[in-house]
């Protein structure tokens, strides 16, 4: 079997899951009594993003420091992966959220705690990234210290809401929600789960060809030489 | 002399063992503040029952829109790159197997 058919088949499964199954979920989900606006729905695909932003910076936080004291390639490849994962769940969010919140405040930003701190984080993520690609030797070291500031802000982006005043819904708001919503909420969940999985054994698994790829490079040079 | 340093090095501690405990406990005190109703300031008046009046089913199509172009984008560029890699880690172990050949 081809590593591309073994990493494809989590990928079909979940982009079935995600992509069939759920909209006619969230579609059929009763109103949500405190919020029952049609936008409200942007809530079973914005917030799950969200914990999947937080799970992948948790994810690159922690390779990454393994990787600092132990350095084991297999983190760094796998830090790697998750940082890439960070920013693309935080892109989702921080375009998501906006169009969300321009229906229900009337403006699409408002330079609040929760919003600026997620905005941080995944800034923080990107620098990561353009560190990796453009840092030179060495930078993949450099990186890992940026991860793992990166990962440090999760808390805040979290808490922000409960400790700050801010326009963005508490964090009790999800464990708040009535039965019927629940359902499809955590169903969301476990479907961004899913794709989370898939695409981060995915990208862990191109760094890896691309170490397989520096070695060979290094067996022709000396067989040249 | 060294005996006399000892309280003031206890002073110290004690002194930052409250000042730590005193900024752990600052989130919790910033909790309890923004829980209290807060009143407007004078020249400011409450705005009650007006909304705009927007449609709210483009904004649902367009955050799902979003997600589902952003995502869709990046497959396509991981299996863009799992596949030009993949491709030149074959090339190469192809020339390495071919140069090995006596």
């Amino acid at each position: 079997m081809s590593p591309m058919t073994r990493v494809s088949g989590p990928f079909t499964v979940a982009l079935l899951v995600l992509f069939t199954v759920a909209p006619v979920l969230v579609a059929l989900a009763p109103p949500h009594p405190g919020d029952p606006g049609l936008e409200q729905r942007i809530f079973y695909y914005h917030v799950p993003s969200a914990m999947m932003m937080f799970l992948a910076a948790f994810t690159c936080g922690i390779a990454s420091a393994v990787y600092l004291f132990k350095n084991t390639r297999a983190a760094d490849r796998l830090a790697s992966a998750a940082g890439e994962l960070t920013t693309i769940f935080g892109l989702i969010v921080l375009v998501t959220g906006p169009i969300w919140a321009r229906k229900r405040w009337g403006h699409w930003w408002e330079w609040d705690a929760r919003l600026t701190l997620s905005l941080l984080l995944w800034m923080i993520f990107l620098a990561y990234l353009l560190v990796r690609r453009y840092g030179g030797p060495g930078s993949a070291k450099l990186a890992s210290a940026v991860a793992l500031f990166g990962m440090a802000n999760v808390p805040f982006v979290y808490v922000s809401v409960n400790i700050w005043r801010t326009l963005h819904p508490q964090t009790s708001y999800v464990p708040s929600l009535p039965p019927g919503n629940r359902g499809v909420f955590w169903f969301a969940v476990v479907a961004f789960l899913l794709l989370y999985s898939s695409l981060l054994a995915a990208r862990t698994w191109l760094e890896a060809l691309r170490d397989d790829l520096e070695e060979l490079h290094l067996q022709i040079d000396q067989s040249e030489t | 002399m060294i005996m006399s340093h000892e309280p003031t090095a206890c002073r110290v501690f004690r002194f930052l063992a409250v000042a730590v405990l005193v900024a752990a406990c600052a989130p919790v005190f910033a909790g309890a503040a923004s829980q209290q109703p807060v009143q407007p300031p004078p020249g400011y008046e409450r705005v009650t029952g007006s909304q705009e009046a927007l449609p709210a089913a483009p904004f649902l199509v367009a955050a799902y829109a979003v997600i589902w172009v952003v995502l869709v984008v990046y497959l396509w560029s991981i299996w863009r790159r799992l596949r030009s890699v993949q491709r030149e880690v074959d090339d190469l172990k192809r020339r390495l197997e071919g140069g090995s050949k006596p």
